[in-house]
């Protein structure tokens, strides 16, 4: 059996990465979990959270908005709202954001509390998934 | 037979025309690259959506979601997807007959069908024809969002789990090429029977977290959308392709007709010279005599 993990990020605009990977570790929404190549069939919804993948001595880390994931023995399907590699993040519209939400939490419109909230969760985790330093 | 004046002014309202319809070509080029791009990165998470779904399908029970159920057909709902502004060509016309073809064949076959649009031409046809719309919505094309999608999937949604209608079909252009388009009427509820492989249709052996009804709740409905969302880009790419196409050729027959206008023009001014020389060398032969 080949031993890489065909690990493919998917959005509504456009492919994020497809490549060949030897493990990918995922915030579902029961938790993180890890694949290596092998792995049961399995599918699992997506919390706002990060996606790291490595790939012999190199990793790489990306922020992934909601979504699926879609396991089987050689590949793993992210299907994502939103989704991108944590070199690419805009910090500042980030921090923009949250602190837009922030504000929106204070006034605390009952209507759009919900929304506020993720839109401060996903600010904030784009934030924290930017600032990672990767493990040599 | 005109006189010089009446055509210098023809050709110069013409010329103003081909500038017009030059201007708007140039414009729905640059609209079309914008929507073609849009569309081309939407392609893959569709597709990988279908995949994703065609698998889980395969292995899961049809009662597990209203929206896998299958029930019998009665009434039936049509959404059609046109373009909010004209000067597109054949584009809404095309539509909308193979809409009208395809809703009379549904009601001869005994179907209840109710219709709804996207777009303001669709709108209008039906209005016009006095036929009853269950919804429609106008001002999308251009600029579609998500918003939109999720407003559209919801109202079908919710009528179909409901069960006010049993099966939605959707009438949309799918792009092509930028001088082709092809006319797709597709059903969107209840999912299409996905092709099953066989060794696969025993076996559940999908493990699912948090749980099959939660997936299942949330990824149809998604599906729904994204085939949506999917069939507005498709259309909104056609629809500035057309266009641009439709005003190339509105530049060309009023450059055709301009060069038609100055050979005109110019056959009438040579014909006035002419006159002009016979008058004057008329009247020297005349005072020679």
């Amino acid at each position: 059996m080949e031993n890489k993990l065909k690990l493919e990020i998917v959005t509504p605009y456009g492919l994020v990465v497809s490549e060949d990977v030897d493990e990918v570790l995922c915030t579902g929404s029961e938790g993180e979990f890890g694949v290596l190549p092998g792995h049961a069939d399995f599918v699992t919804t997506l919390k706002i959270g990060m996606l790291t993948s490595k790939k012999g001595n190199e990793t790489k880390i990306y922020f992934v908005n909601w979504g699926y994931a879609e396991v089987g023995t050689d590949k793993i399907t992210v299907l994502a709202d939103s989704a991108e590699r944590s070199e690419d993040i805009d910090v500042e519209r980030a921090k923009a954001a949250m602190k837009r939400a922030e504000e929106r939490l204070r006034k605390n419109a009952e209507s759009d509390f919900n929304k506020a909230e993720a839109a401060l969760e996903r600010a904030a985790t784009r934030i924290q998934v930017a600032q990672l330093k990767i493990p040599k | 037979m005109a006189t010089l004046r009446d055509i210098k002014r023809r050709i110069k309202a013409v010329q103003s025309t081909s500038k017009i319809t030059k201007a708007m070509k140039m414009v729905a080029a640059a609209k079309f690259r914008k929507a073609q791009q849009r569309m081309f990165e939407m392609r893959p998470y569709a597709d990988r959506m279908a995949s994703v779904l065609s698998s889980l399908a395969a292995s899961a029970d049809h009662e597990i979601h209203p929206l896998l159920k299958l029930r019998p057909r009665k009434n039936v709902e049509v959404l059609v997807i046109t373009s909010d502004r004209g000067l597109c060509g054949a584009f809404n016309t095309n539509i909308l007959r193979a809409a009208m073809n395809h809703i009379s064949t549904l009601k001869k076959d005994g179907f209840e069908v109710g219709i709804s649009t996207v777009g303001r031409k669709a709108r209008d046809y039906y209005k016009r024809r006095g036929i009853q719309l269950r919804k429609s919505w106008t001002g999308i094309s251009g600029r579609v969002a998500y918003s939109n999608v999720q407003e559209i999937a919801s109202d079908i949604i919710e009528s179909y789990i409901n069960e006010t209608i049993d099966e939605v079909i959707l009438i949309y252009n799918e792009f092509k090429s930028v001088v082709a388009q092809k006319i797709i009427v597709t059903r969107l509820l209840p999912l299409s029977p996905i092709e099953t492989k066989e060794e696969l249709l025993s076996v559940d052996n999908f493990i699912y977290e948090p749980s099959k009804e939660e997936i299942f709740s949330s990824l149809l409905p998604k599906n729904v959308e994204i085939q949506i969302f999917r069939s507005l880009l498709e259309s909104q790419a056609s629809e500035e392709a057309a266009r641009m196409s439709a005003m190339e050729n509105a530049t060309q027959a009023a450059n055709d007709m301009i060069n038609s206008l100055t050979l005109q023009f110019n056959k009438a001014r040579q014909a006035a010279i002419t006159k002009e020389l016979m008058d004057i060398v008329g009247g020297v032969e005349a005072l020679k005599g």
